[in-house]
């Protein structure tokens, strides 16, 4: 179970300086080290708002919550960020919107929703009051702005099963602004 | 005996009479954490040369993730020696929260003193995915967005709300990175000018890799007394004469990133603007958040910023909060500062902070 | 697959953390021990007690436990029980002992397999010895011992071992 790690291994950039961090600093001094994986299988009760707003997505729609105030929640929420009381209906949001932030990744990390450079983008859909965060899938970053319209790109629906990333991605939509 | 300043909330006067860190750093490579805590109990405890059983509730912040194991602030209690049987409790949060529930639990008469700690060794897995784990596990987790793109994604809504600049990023860093030069504790220090860092590359565009936090390994602890117990202790407290903290929705997609609403509440519900302020310790992992806290809490001009380099002199999890208490005690404790407000964070984005207010007196 | 279809009332969020996980100084003095087929134990400089294994401090009093002791391959059983559960991958077959065994000179014991011994005969008291894996087996951990046996020596009294169960 224990053994001593050789080499050093370069760790991914979210550090403030370029380091690369000596994995056998302590063996001289005998601190022995183990490689350790934790998984968790977790499988999740969603509920009603975010249960209904997965089979919409499933089913090839987007869901918001009618909240206070006229606002619409998305992703949906069982209450009222603002008020805390109970949401209201779920109505048809989408599918297209508009970028209220992004960042564009030249390196996407595993398990990430695409594994070519990508932005991550907030998106305002367009009945929503409320950013949903997800992936834009754009050729590069000169391409993508705050304030540009993008739709959802569905995944076919043979391979939709109900969770975020039946969305493949938002895509560049010209579409000329909220219809 | 003299009589602490007058306080907001709470039936009782409580003051930092202590604080203590171990070395920050990018990996130990010796000691777990247990071997990390020990010294650093007896440098606080030593300080005001009391020992473990003076102290009366014990209060930690950890996460279990961090380590990969279950119960590891169990553990960590080994390094304090919890006999006889201790009160105790622990947060899993920034320590800053577990200070703050020590503070609660010091308006009991009988319990006069406590011991909160935090700890973070944040070398032992991968940080980005950890911590995507604190995100909605839903519609959000399930995607693995890093911190470094999400709060890039809110140094972009500023950009874009004409609230700063880059170079206004920039300028948070080589101030912090050079006034950590002058503590020893930090792990990133330099003298570097705006224009230097501004020729740095993109890490996740618009935060280039100045404005970025270090990865830490970490551990702080302070020591709290009420009422005349602090004057026992120390020469001059740190009394904390307001602390309050406010929580947003978790969904950043839910709020202006660009402003840091429940900053502003905890700041007026803490008494901030009561008086002039000194020294202002604000927890900003990233350089933009500086500016959003800086302006939610009104500093104005004159206010010492994070003259210990802050967060972005050393950054470690689930300790950060609690140094940042530490250090603004410290300047009231030696003298320096005579009025001080203490900020830490929690969540994405900003999402829950703490405001403290600490005072000399006279 | 086109028919209507439930509601989606589930989710999976499979997470695989991967660590680099650091044994520390004292765990990793006692590790190595281990892997020597021995049992390294430190002792505290203000109750002396002995921990085995230690984490580097003592709980009781919070503070550095530098002083190694070598401990013997001799103990005893201070509670135990009995094993009637089958599980996937088992190797032991039931029923088997689980006990908890004080090293002599230790003043914490630890769990360790009671074998070459009926179950129905294991007993608090029972003196035991480490049985250690052959010698190109020992590593780094507990895996090491293979089991604890009978010494065949007279049973310890409880006086002996009543503060430690």
């Amino acid at each position: 179970m224990f053994y001593f790690l050789h080499g050093a291994r370069k760790v991914r950039g979210i550090d403030c300086e370029e380091v690369t961090v000596d994995q056998t600093a302590g063996a001289d001094e005998g601190v022995l080290t183990s490689a350790h994986v934790l998984e968790y299988p977790y499988s999740r009760s969603v509920g009603p708002v975010i249960g209904a707003f997965l089979t919409g997505l499933r089913d090839g729609r987007i869901l918001g919550a009618s909240g206070s105030n006229g606002s619409v929640v998305v992703p949906p929420t069982e209450y009222d960020p603002e008020t805390a009381e109970a949401t209201g209906e779920l109505v048809e949001v989408g599918p297209a919107g508009t970028v209220t932030s992004w960042a564009w990744i030249a390196d996407p990390a595993p398990g990430q929703p695409l594994d070519h450079p990508f932005a991550w983008v907030l998106v305002r859909l367009d009945g929503a009051t409320t950013s949903v965060l997800h992936v834009l899938d754009a050729p590069s970053p000169s391409e993508v702005r705050t304030g540009m319209r993008v739709r959802a790109d569905f995944l076919p629906a043979t391979e939709r099963v109900g969770r975020i990333q039946d969305i493949r991605a938002f895509v560049p939509a010209d579409d000329g602004g909220p219809g | 005996m003299p009589t602490p300043p007058s306080a907001r909330g709470g039936r009782r006067p409580v003051a930092v009479v202590s604080f203590a860190q171990a070395q920050n750093q990018r990996r130990e490579a010796h000691r777990n954490e247990v071997e990390t805590l020990m010294p650093v109990f007896a440098d606080v405890l030593g300080k005001v040369g009391i020992t473990k059983d003076d102290v009366d509730f014990i209060c930690s912040g950890s996460t279990d993730y961090l380590v990969g194991g279950p119960f590891s602030f169990v553990s960590a209690l080994d390094a304090i020696g919890v006999w006889p049987p201790r009160r105790e409790s622990h947060v899993e949060m920034d320590a800053a929260w577990a200070l703050y529930e020590a503070w609660v639990v010091l308006q009991e008469d009988g319990v006069d003193a406590a011991l909160v700690y935090g700890f973070g060794k944040s070398s032992l897995g991968d940080l980005s995915r950890i911590v995507a784990l604190q995100l909605d596990p839903y519609v959000m987790a399930p995607l693995w967005p890093d911190p470094v793109a999400l709060a890039a994604l809110q140094a972009r809504a500023l950009l874009d709300a004409g609230k700063a600049s880059e170079e206004d990023f920039a300028a948070v860093a080589a101030r912090c990175r050079r006034s950590a030069l002058d503590n020893p504790m930090a792990q990133v220090a330099y003298d570097r000018t705006v224009d230097e860092l501004m020729t740095e590359d993109y890490v996740v565009a618009p935060l280039r890799r100045h404005a970025l936090p270090p990865i830490t390994d970490g551990a702080a602890a302070i020591v709290l007394a009420a009422g005349d117990k602090a004057f026992e202790w120390a020469e001059r407290p740190a009394w904390i004469t307001g602390i309050d903290h406010r929580i947003e929705t978790h969904s950043p997609g839910g709020r202006d990133l660009t402003l840091s609403p429940s900053t502003a509440m905890a700041g007026r519900l803490a008494g901030v603007q009561d008086g002039r302020v000194d020294v202002a310790e604000l927890h900003a992992p990233f350089a933009h958040q500086e500016l959003i806290l800086a302006q939610a809490l009104d500093l104005g001009e004159g206010v010492s910023v994070n003259p210990s380099g802050g967060a972005l002199a050393a950054n470690a999890l689930m300790a950060g909060g609690l140094i940042r208490i530490g250090e603004a005690a410290s300047r009231i404790m030696d003298g320096r500062a005579d009025r001080a407000v203490a900020h830490a964070t929690s969540g994405p984005l900003l999402q829950q902070n703490l405001v403290a207010v600490l005072e000399g007196g006279r | 697959m086109a028919e209507a279809r439930e509601p989606v009332t589930t989710l999976d969020t499979p997470i695989r953390l991967e660590y680099l996980f650091s044994a520390g100084i004292a765990q990793s003095k006692n590790l190595r021990g281990l892997a020597e087929g021995r049992f390294v134990g430190q002792r505290c400089p203000v109750c002396s007690k002995v921990y085995v294994p230690s984490r580097g401090s003592c709980p009781v009093d919070g503070v550095p436990t530098d002083e190694e002791v070598a401990l013997g391959n001799t103990g005893t059983v201070t509670t135990f029980c009995v094993v009637n559960v089958p599980f996937a991958g088992q190797s032991i077959e039931i029923p088997y002992i689980v006990a908890q065994v004080l090293l002599d000179g230790a003043d914490i014991s630890f769990m360790g397999l009671i074998q070459e011994i009926p179950a129905d005969q294991v007993r608090m008291g029972l003196r035991v010895e480490a049985v250690w894996v052959e010698p190109d087996q020992l590593g780094p951990s507990m895996a090491s011992v293979k089991h604890f046996r009978p010494t065949g020596e007279p049973d310890a009294e409880y006086a002996s071992y009543k503060d430690y169960t």
